[in-house]
């Protein structure tokens, strides 16, 4: 049946949800990418300085930019889920959901204009 | 700006494997959803079948898809849900369907039984009555879940029932809150057990979608969230 089992997810924190999930999947893909270079670069310093000429590509800092929100956006998301599972009830958790994505996306901004 | 006169009306036939028929449907004041659904059963097609019963918001049973959303169709109006013209009624989904907008809710309330649902007495007939303060904090944690009048809006709207069918989901859980706030109750710990295994309160992601669509304004998500907080504590206390 078609239309008949989506319009819930139109909902603010059905997104959250997602958000929290698809950001961890991502974290998950992405990070042993992060370490490998890392590891990589402090093999030597030639390596080294080959990898820092790497990470001046645009690419390579839009990829990072990305991963900065993705940490955000999944540290702050898991936080909320925390509180929410622990403290007593409180409204307000599209509020803090908006809050944790304008947050992450803060700071991934104040990471791109620093490395720019 | 006045209604039109008629409207199209979409409503799903036969089981899983069935098919949207259309019907046009005149408009009337104040007209409900199930109006229009008893409408086209009474004018048109005597073998649609639908269930309902108080028509007033108590049972619970009128429950249906409406443009997509689960509602109860006996306190909705059809002008609030008519886009262009049009509107589509299904079943509930996450249920088995019977038959056109009749789903199969035995495994809703077989998870309402899961849950441990019922009351379980701790004394007898010989014993004086036990006297509940309106202000006890158990009795206001309870307020307002125990308002659900059981129709299943929330089970239908829930993701995590339609992705892991060992969920209890929101109904049955919220059932469960109202129950571990009694303190007349002789089985909290059998209960909180049955609570916090697989596809207990814990399966929750807390999408709040129970919440958002449940007709009588509770949240399930709340009761829900006060079960993990309670299982927590009797983890952390040794008792589960
Ligand atoms: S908050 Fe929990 S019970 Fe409510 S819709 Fe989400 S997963 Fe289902
Ligand atoms: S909690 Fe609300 S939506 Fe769910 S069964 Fe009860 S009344 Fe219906
Ligand atoms: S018919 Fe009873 S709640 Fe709608």
């Amino acid at each position: 049946m078609k239309s008949h089992t989506t319009a819930h997810r139109k909902s603010g924190l059905w997104i959250a949800a997602m958000v929290h999930r698809l950001s961890g999947l991502a974290l998950a893909c992405f990070l042993p990418l992060h370490f490998l270079a890392l590891g990589l670069a402090i093999d030597g310093e030639a390596q080294l300085d080959r990898f820092l000429a790497w990470t001046a590509n645009p690419w390579v800092k839009l990829a990072e930019t990305t991963l900065v929100f993705l940490l955000t956006v999944h540290l702050l998301g898991g936080v909320r889920v925390l509180l929410l599972e622990t403290l007593p009830w409180r409204e307000g958790h599209k509020q803090l959901a908006t809050a944790a994505v304008a947050a992450a996306a803060l700071a991934a901004i104040a990471f791109l204009v620093r490395a720019a | 700006m006045a209604m039109a006169m008629a409207i199209e009306v979409s409503i799903w036939r036969g089981r899983a494997n069935g098919r949207y028929q259309t019907f046009t449907v005149p408009l009337d004041q104040s007209q409900t959803v199930l109006d229009v659904v008893t409408w086209v059963q009474r004018k048109l097609d005597p073998t649609l079948a639908y269930r309902f019963a108080c028509r007033v918001g108590m049972c619970g049973s009128c429950a249906m898809t409406v443009n997509g959303r689960p509602r109860w169709t006996c306190r909705t109006h059809i002008s609030k849900v008519v886009e262009a013209g049009r509107v589509e009624i299904g079943p509930l989904a996450n249920m088995p369907i019977i038959k056109d907008l009749v789903c199969d809710m035995a495994e809703f309330f077989a998870k309402w039984q899961r849950a441990k649902g019922a009351f379980a007495p701790g004394k007898s007939r010989h014993d004086p009555i036990e006297r509940i303060s309106p202000a006890a904090a158990e009795r206001v944690a309870a307020d307002a879940a125990i308002e659900c009048i059981n129709c299943a809006v929330c089970y239908a709207a829930c993701d995590t029932v339609r992705w892991n069918e060992n969920y209890l989901g929101p109904a049955a859980l919220n059932r469960a809150w109202t129950l571990v706030n009694d303190v007349r109750d002789a089985g909290q710990r059998e209960r909180l057990a049955a609570l916090a295994a697989d596809g207990g309160c814990h399966a929750c992601h807390s999408h709040h979608s129970c919440q958002e669509h449940c007709p009588k304004a509770l949240s399930p998500v709340r009761s829900i969230a006060g079960l993990k907080r309670r299982s927590l504590e009797a983890y952390v206390r040794g008792e589960l």
